[in-house]
C-alpha cells in the first residue's frame, strides 16, 4: 500500500469516478427514446458451457439508474475526503469496486453475470461497514451480509431453474420472453422475492437497514441508500414482472399491502427516532414502499413513477445522508438533541438541509412529488382505498421531516458546539449543490427524463401479456388482464435464441 | 408573453435574492420592489384587456407525460383570474414597500424579500393555472412560502412551532385535495379545467360505492366525492373549521406576511379554488351544502373567539378566519360573485388592518398585547385614521367597501333557499360581533388612557414613509373597491348567479338595512363598553366566566387536538418502535441467528475428536438402518 499515499488514493478515486461520470453522461443524449430495445450493447462469450456471456446493455429503465449511480459516486469520494482517516487506500478501493458492481447490476443482460455483480457487491459493502464503521460496526456488517446473502442463495436457485425451463440460456432478454407454468412461476417468484425484498428492503425484512446505516461511514450510507436499495426494486422490475407475469399478478395484492405497510410503518417509525441516521433510514423504508407500490400496480404511471422514485430517493436521501455526515464531522454526534439551531451558525448548510427535507416530504416543485404523484395515479386505478392509505404516508412524512427540521435547523445552538459549527466549505458545497440542482430540475421539468422511460416501461407491461407488440403500441393504462390459472402446460417452452 | 412576465418577474427577483442575497443584504428591496411593481403594472394591463372582452389560455411547456397522463404548465386568463392578479400584485407591491421600513435592520432582510417574491410568483401561478395539477403545485408552493415566512425568526421557538403546525395542518387538507385530484383524473381523464367542466356534465349521474372494499354499500355521486375531497384542501388553506387552528398561530411571523399571505391572498386561495371550480360544485348540491355549512360555522366560531383575544394580531387573525367563513359560505350557496367580491374588499381592508397593527407594534417596540396600549391616536395619527377606515370597512359601515360587499353577500345568501336564510341570520349576528370586536380593537388600542410601557411611551412615533404610504393607499382602496362594480364584472363567470334576481326586492332592502344596523349597533356597543363604561368588560367576563374562558381559549380546539391526535401519535410511534420493530421483528431476526448458532453448538458436541464416539455413532447408525431395512 505504500506505493500509493493517502492523498494520491483520494485523487485516484476522484478522477476515476469523475471519468466514469464523463463517459456515462453522453449516454443521456445518445440514448434513443423511441425504442424499447437494449442500446449500447456489448456481447462477449465468457464461458462456453454452460453458455454464459459478458453481455451488457441499457434501456430506458436502466439508463436513469446508471446515470444516478455514476453521479453519486464522485460525491461519495468527496464526502469521504477528510472523514476517512484510516486505511484510506483500502477505503477508496472498496468504493471503486462498489461502483463497478453496482453499475454492473444495472447493465448486465446475462443472468449469471448479473448474479456475480449482485453478490460481489456484498464484500466491499461488508468491509465498508465493518472496517470504517461506527462503534457497533461488526454486528451491523454481519447482519447486513448474512441477511442479504440468505436472500441471494434462493436467487441463485431460481436462476438455475429458469435456465433449465427457459431453453438452456442465461440471456435475460430471452428468459423474459419465455412462458413458464403458473406453479413454477409462483416458486420462482418467492425465490426472487427473498432476494429482492430484503434488498429493497420491504416490510418486514427491513431491520438490517437502520443498523447498517447508523454504523456505516457517510459514503457507505449514501451508497447503501442511494444505490444499493434500488437493486431490489430493479430486480422486481427486470426479472419478476417480465419473466413471471402470472405470479406477479397473483402476488400483487400481497405486494401492495406490504408496500403500504412499509410506507406507513416506516414513516411512523421515523417519527420516534432521535438519531438522524436512523430517522433517514426509516424514511427510506417508507419511500421505498412507494417504489414497490408503483411497480406492483402494474400499469404505466405506477411503474414509471416507481423508476423515477428510485432515482429521486437516490438523490434526496443521498443528500440527507451527506448532510448528516457533514454535521457529524463537526459535532461527532448524530443525535438530533446534539445538533440544534444550525440555521444561524451554518446558513448555507441549513438551507440545503431544508431543501433535501422538503424534497423528501414530496413538496411539489421538487423531484419526489413527481414520483409520488405518478405512483399514486397508478395506484388509484388499482384501488382507491390503497391510494388513500398510502397518501397518509405523505402527511406523516411532512410531520417527521419538519419536526426534524424544527429541532435541527431552527432554535438556538448549544453553546459548547458553537465554535465547531463552521459553515460549508467548497468541497462540501460541491457534494450537495449538484443534488439540489437535480431536485429542482426533475421537479420542475421531469418530462425529458420520463420520455426516456416510456418505451421501455411500455414494453415491460406489454411483455407481461406475452404478446409481441410493436414498440409504438400504447397499452391503455391500468388495464390488468385476468389471471392465467392454467398450470398444466408442458414444461419445455420456447426460449429465446440468439 | 406579457402574461408570462407577470409571475416570472417576481421569480427572477427571488432567484437573484436567493443566490446573491448574501452580498445584496440591505439593498434587497432594490431588486424585489421594482419586479413586483412592474408585475402590478402588467396585471393592470391584463385587467383592462380582459375587461375589454379578451380571454385567453395557452400552454407554456409540457410538464409530464406518462401513458395517457399529459400535464402541462399553462395560463388561463379570464375575469376571475384578472381580478385575482390585480389583488395579488397590488397587495404584494404595497407589502413589499411596507417591508422596507418594517424589516429594516433585520438580519434576514434579503431572505425575507426573496421569500415574499417567491410567494408572489407562486400565488400568481396559482391563480393563472389552467389545470388542477398546476393549481395544486403552487397551492403547496404558497404553503411552503408561508411556512418559511412564519418561521422567519427561527430563534423563537413559538415561531418555529407555528410554522411546522401550519405546514402539517395544511398537509392534512392537501391529503384530501390530492385524492380529489386523482379522482378527477380517474373519472375524467383530464386535469384541464375546460375539459373537466365539459366531462363533469356528462358524468353527473355516476356513483361510486365508497364502502365497496369493506363489503358495504354507500353510493356517493362521483362529483360529490370530488368536490368534497377538493374542498378539504380549501378547508386547510382557507383556515375553515376544523382546520383553522394554524392561522392564528401563523401570526408569529413578521406582520407584513400576515397582511400579504395570511389575510389578503394565500388564505383566500381556497375561496378562489371553489369559485374556479364552480361548474363542478354547481353539479353537486350535497357538496355545496357542506361548503356553505362549513363556511357558516367558521364565520361564527372565528368571530366569537375574536371577541376576547388580547393580542392585536390575533384579534385580526380570528377576524380573518371569520371573514373567510363568509366567503366560503357564499360560494357554498352559489353566490360565487358575492364571495369573490368580499374576498377582494377584504383583501384591501384586512391587509390595511394588519399593516396598521404592524405600525403599532413597531412603534411600541414589538409589543402586541393591547392591554399595554391605549391612547395612541394622537401619537400615531396616520396609523390611527387608516386603521379606523379599515375597521369601518370590516364592520360594514355605510359607504365603505365592506358595507357593499357584505350586504351583497348576505342578500345573495338570503335568496338561496332555506339554508341560505338560516346562514344569513347567522351572518347578521356575526356582523354584529364583527363590528363590536373591530371597534373594541380601535378603542382599546388608540383611545383611553395610555398603558404603554413607560420606557417607550415618550418616543412613540409614526413610522417611516415607506410604511405609512401603503397604509394610505390601502385605506383609499378600502373605500374605493366598493364602487368598481366588481360583482357585475364577475357575474358572467358564474352561470347560476344566485341572488341576482332578488336584488332590489323588499327582502334585500330589509337585509341591507339589518346588516347596516348590526354594524352600527356593534360599533355603538363597543363604544359603550370600552369608552363609556371601561369597568364593564371585566364585570361581564366574571359574570359569564365559562363562556369568556371558552372564547379566550379558542374553544379548546388546540387542546383537544393535542390530547387526541398529537400526543397519542408520538407516544404510539415510540412505543411501536421499541416494542414491535426492535423487539418483535428484529428480535425474530436475531433469534434466527441465535438459533443457528445454538444449533451449531449442539452439532459441535458430536465432533468430540475421540474415535470411540465416532465408532459408537457408526454402530448406532448401522443398527438403525438395519432395523429399518428388515422390519419395515
Amino acid at each position: 500500500m505504500s506505493f500509493v499515499t493517502e492523498s494520491t488514493a483520494r485523487w485516484i478515486a476522484l478522477v476515476a469516478t469523475l471519468a466514469d461520470l464523463c463517459v456515462a453522461l453522453p449516454l443521456w443524449w445518445l440514448f434513443d427514446p423511441q425504442t424499447s430495445q437494449m442500446q449500447f450493447t456489448e456481447h462477449v462469450a465468457w464461458i462456453t458451457s454452460p453458455p454464459i456471456y459478458y453481455s451488457l446493455g441499457l434501456d430506458g429503465i436502466s439508463l436513469p439508474l446508471v446515470l444516478m449511480t455514476v453521479g453519486i459516486m464522485p460525491l461519495c469520494v468527496l464526502a469521504s475526503w477528510n472523514a476517512v482517516t484510516t486505511r484510506v487506500q483500502g477505503f477508496m478501493a472498496m468504493v471503486l469496486v462498489m461502483e463497478t458492481t453496482m453499475v454492473g447490476v444495472f447493465v448486465a443482460l446475462d443472468f449469471v453475470l448479473f448474479y456475480v455483480f449482485w453478490e460481489a457487491m456484498l464484500i466491499p459493502m461488508y468491509l465498508l461497514i465493518g472496517v470504517w464503521g461506527g462503534a457497533n460496526r461488526l454486528y451491523a456488517a454481519i447482519k447486513f451480509f448474512l441477511y442479504t446473502l440468505a436472500g441471494s442463495m434462493l436467487l441463485l436457485v431460481a436462476i438455475l431453474v429458469l435456465y433449465y425451463y427457459g431453453g438452456h440460456t442465461f440471456d435475460i432478454l430471452a428468459l423474459s420472453q419465455g412462458t413458464y407454468p403458473a406453479s413454477l412461476q409462483t416458486w420462482i417468484f418467492l425465490a426472487f422475492f427473498a432476494a429482492f425484498a430484503v434488498k429493497v428492503p420491504m416490510f418486514p425484512f427491513h431491520t438490517w437497514l437502520p443498523d447498517a446505516h447508523v454504523e456505516a461511514p457517510t459514503a457507505g450510507s449514501v451508497i447503501l441508500a442511494s444505490i444499493l436499495l434500488k437493486m431490489g426494486a430493479y430486480g422486481f422490475l427486470r426479472f419478476s414482472l417480465p419473466m413471471l407475469p402470472d405470479a406477479s399478478r397473483m402476488f400483487t395484492p400481497v405486494m401492495v399491502v406490504l408496500s403500504i405497510i412499509a410506507i406507513i410503518y416506516g414513516a411512523y417509525m421515523a417519527l420516534a427516532q432521535v438519531d438522524l441516521k436512523k430517522l433517514i433510514a426509516y424514511s427510506s423504508v417508507s419511500h421505498m414502499g412507494f417504489v414497490t407500490l408503483g411497480l406492483f400496480v402494474l400499469n404505466q404511471q405506477g411503474i414509471e413513477g416507481a423508476v423515477l422514485q428510485m432515482v429521486n430517493h437516490g438523490i434526496t436521501t443521498g443528500g440527507l445522508f451527506l448532510c448528516v455526515g457533514i454535521i457529524y464531522e463537526r459535532t461527532h454526534s448524530r443525535l438530533i438533541a446534539d445538533n440544534v439551531g444550525l440555521a444561524s451558525p451554518m446558513p448555507q448548510y441549513a438551507t440545503l438541509l431544508v431543501i433535501f427535507a422538503l424534497s423528501s416530504l414530496g413538496l411539489p416543485g421538487t423531484n419526489s412529488f413527481v414520483g409520488e404523484f405518478l405512483v399514486l395515479v397508478g395506484t388509484f386505478s388499482w384501488s382507491k382505498i390503497a391510494t388513500a392509505v398510502a397518501s397518509l404516508g405523505i402527511i406523516l412524512a411532512a410531520t417527521y421531516l419538519l419536526w426534524m427540521v424544527q429541532r435541527v435547523v431552527f432554535g438556538v445552538p448549544t453553546p459548547h458546539h458553537l465554535p465547531k459549527l463552521r459553515d460549508l466549505n467548497p468541497r462540501e458545497l460541491a457534494t450537495l449543490v449538484p443534488l439540489v440542482l437535480l431536485i429542482f430540475w426533475i421537479g420542475l421539468y421531469p418530462n425529458p427524463l420520463m420520455s426516456r422511460m416510456h418505451q421501455s416501461v411500455t414494453n415491460t407491461i406489454a411483455s407481461m401479456s406475452r404478446e409481441k407488440v410493436a414498440p409504438t403500441a400504447h397499452p391503455s393504462a391500468g388495464v390488468i388482464t385476468p389471471l392465467l390459472v392454467d398450470s398444466e402446460e408442458p414444461l419445455e417452452i420456447q426460449g429465446g435464441s440468439r | 408573453m406579457t402574461y408570462a412576465l407577470i409571475p416570472l418577474l417576481p421569480f427572477a427577483a427571488f432567484l437573484i435574492l436567493g443566490i446573491f442575497g448574501h452580498w445584496i443584504k440591505d439593498k434587497a428591496h432594490l431588486v424585489a420592489v421594482p419586479a413586483v411593481v412592474v408585475s402590478w403594472l402588467l396585471a393592470l394591463m391584463v385587467f383592462f384587456d380582459v375587461a375589454g372582452g379578451h380571454q385567453t389560455s395557452f400552454p407554456l411547456y409540457t410538464w409530464l407525460t406518462s401513458g395517457l397522463l399529459d400535464i402541462h404548465i399553462g395560463f388561463s386568463i379570464d375575469r376571475l383570474t384578472a381580478v385575482m392578479l390585480l389583488l395579488v400584485t397590488t397587495v404584494s407591491s404595497l407589502v413589499h414597500i411596507y417591508t422596507i421600513g418594517y424589516m429594516h435592520g433585520d438580519s434576514g432582510y434579503a431572505r425575507f424579500f426573496s421569500y415574499i417574491a417567491l410567494f408572489t410568483f407562486s400565488m400568481l401561478m396559482l391563480v393563472m393555472a389552467d389545470n388542477l395539477l398546476q393549481l395544486f403545485i403552487f397551492w403547496e408552493a404558497v404553503g411552503l412560502c408561508s411556512y418559511l415566512l412564519i418561521g422567519h425568526w427561527y430563534d423563537r421557538p413559538a415561531a418555529c412551532s407555528a410554522a411546522t403546525k401550519a405546514f402539517i395542518v395544511n398537509r392534512v387538507g392537501d391529503f384530501g385535495f390530492m385524492l380529489g385530484l386523482l379522482l378527477v383524473w380517474y373519472s375524467f381523464g383530464s386535469l384541464d379545467y375546460s375539459e373537466m367542466f365539459v366531462l363533469a356534465h356528462e358524468s353527473a349521474g355516476e356513483v361510486i360505492n365508497v364502502l365497496g372494499p369493506f363489503g358495504g354499500t354507500w353510493d356517493i355521486s362521483v362529483l360529490t366525492l370530488i368536490c368534497v375531497l377538493l374542498f378539504t384542501g380549501a378547508v386547510g388553506k382557507s383556515a375553515q373549521v376544523p382546520l383553522h387552528v394554524w392561522l392564528p398561530d401563523a401570526m408569529e411571523g413578521p406582520t407584513p406576511i400576515s397582511a400579504l399571505i395570511h389575510a389578503a391572498t394565500m388564505v383566500t386561495a381556497g375561496v378562489f379554488m371553489v369559485a374556479r371550480l364552480a361548474p363542478l360544485y354547481n353539479l353537486s348540491s350535497t357538496a355545496m351544502t357542506l361548503v356553505a355549512i362549513t363556511g357558516g360555522v367558521t364565520m361564527v366560531v372565528g368571530a366569537t373567539i375574536a371577541l376576547t383575544q388580547t393580542d392585536i394580531k390575533r384579534v385580526v387573525a380570528y377576524s380573518t378566519v371569520s371573514q373567510l367563513g363568509y366567503m366560503i359560505m357564499a360560494c357554498g350557496l352559489g353566490a360565487y360573485a358575492a364571495g369573490m367580491y368580499h374576498l377582494l374588499t377584504h383583501g384591501a381592508f384586512k391587509a390595511l388592518l394588519f399593516l396598521g397593527c404592524g405600525s403599532v407594534i413597531i412603534a411600541l417596540h414589538h409589543e402586541q398585547d393591547m392591554r399595554r396600549m391605549g391612547g395612541l391616536k394622537h401619537k400615531l395619527p396616520i396609523t390611527y385614521w387608516t386603521f379606523v377606515v379599515g375597521s369601518l370597512a370590516l364592520a360594514g359601515f355605510p359607504l365603505t367597501s365592506g358595507f357593499f360587499s357584505k350586504d351583497h353577500l348576505l342578500v345573495s345568501a338570503w335568496s338561496a333557499g332555506p339554508l341560505g336564510q338560516v346562514l344569513t341570520a347567522l351572518g347578521l349576528v356575526t356582523a354584529l360581533m364583527t363590528a363590536f370586536y373591530s371597534f373594541r380593537l380601535v378603542f382599546v388600542t388608540f383611545w383611553g388612557p395610555s398603558h404603554v410601557d413607560p420606557h417607550h411611551a415618550d418616543h412613540v412615533h409614526e413610522p417611516s414613509n415607506t410604511m405609512t404610504l401603503p397604509l394610505i393607499v390601502l385605506a383609499i382602496f378600502s373605500i374605493l373597491t366598493g364602487y368598481l362594480g366588481i360583482p357585475e364584472f364577475l357575474d358572467p363567470m358564474f352561470e347560476t348567479g344566485a341572488g341576482e334576481a332578488a336584488h332590489g326586492g323588499e327582502a334585500s332592502t330589509g337585509i341591507m338595512a339589518l346588516a347596516t344596523g348590526m354594524g352600527l349597533l356593534g360599533i355603538a356597543g363597543a363604544y359603550y363598553v370600552y369608552v363609556l363604561k371601561p369597568a364593564l368588560p371585566d364585570r361581564l367576563a366574571r359574570q359569564w366566566q365559562s363562556l369568556y374562558r371558552a372564547s379566550l381559549n379558542k374553544w379548546y380546539v388546540d387542546e383537544v387536538y393535542d390530547r387526541t391526535i398529537v400526543r397519542p401519535t408520538f407516544a404510539g410511534a415510540t412505543g411501536l418502535w421499541k416494542r414491535v420493530d426492535v423487539n418483535v421483528i428484529d428480535g425474530a431476526v436475531n433469534g434466527v441467528a441465535r438459533a443457528i448458532a445454538w444449533g451449531g453448538w449442539l452439532l459441535r458436541l458430536t465432533q468430540s475428536g475421540q474415535a470411540q464416539h465416532y465408532a459408537l455413532g457408526m454402530a448406532l447408525g448401522a443398527m438403525v438402518l438395519f432395523t429399518l431395512y428388515f422390519f419395515l
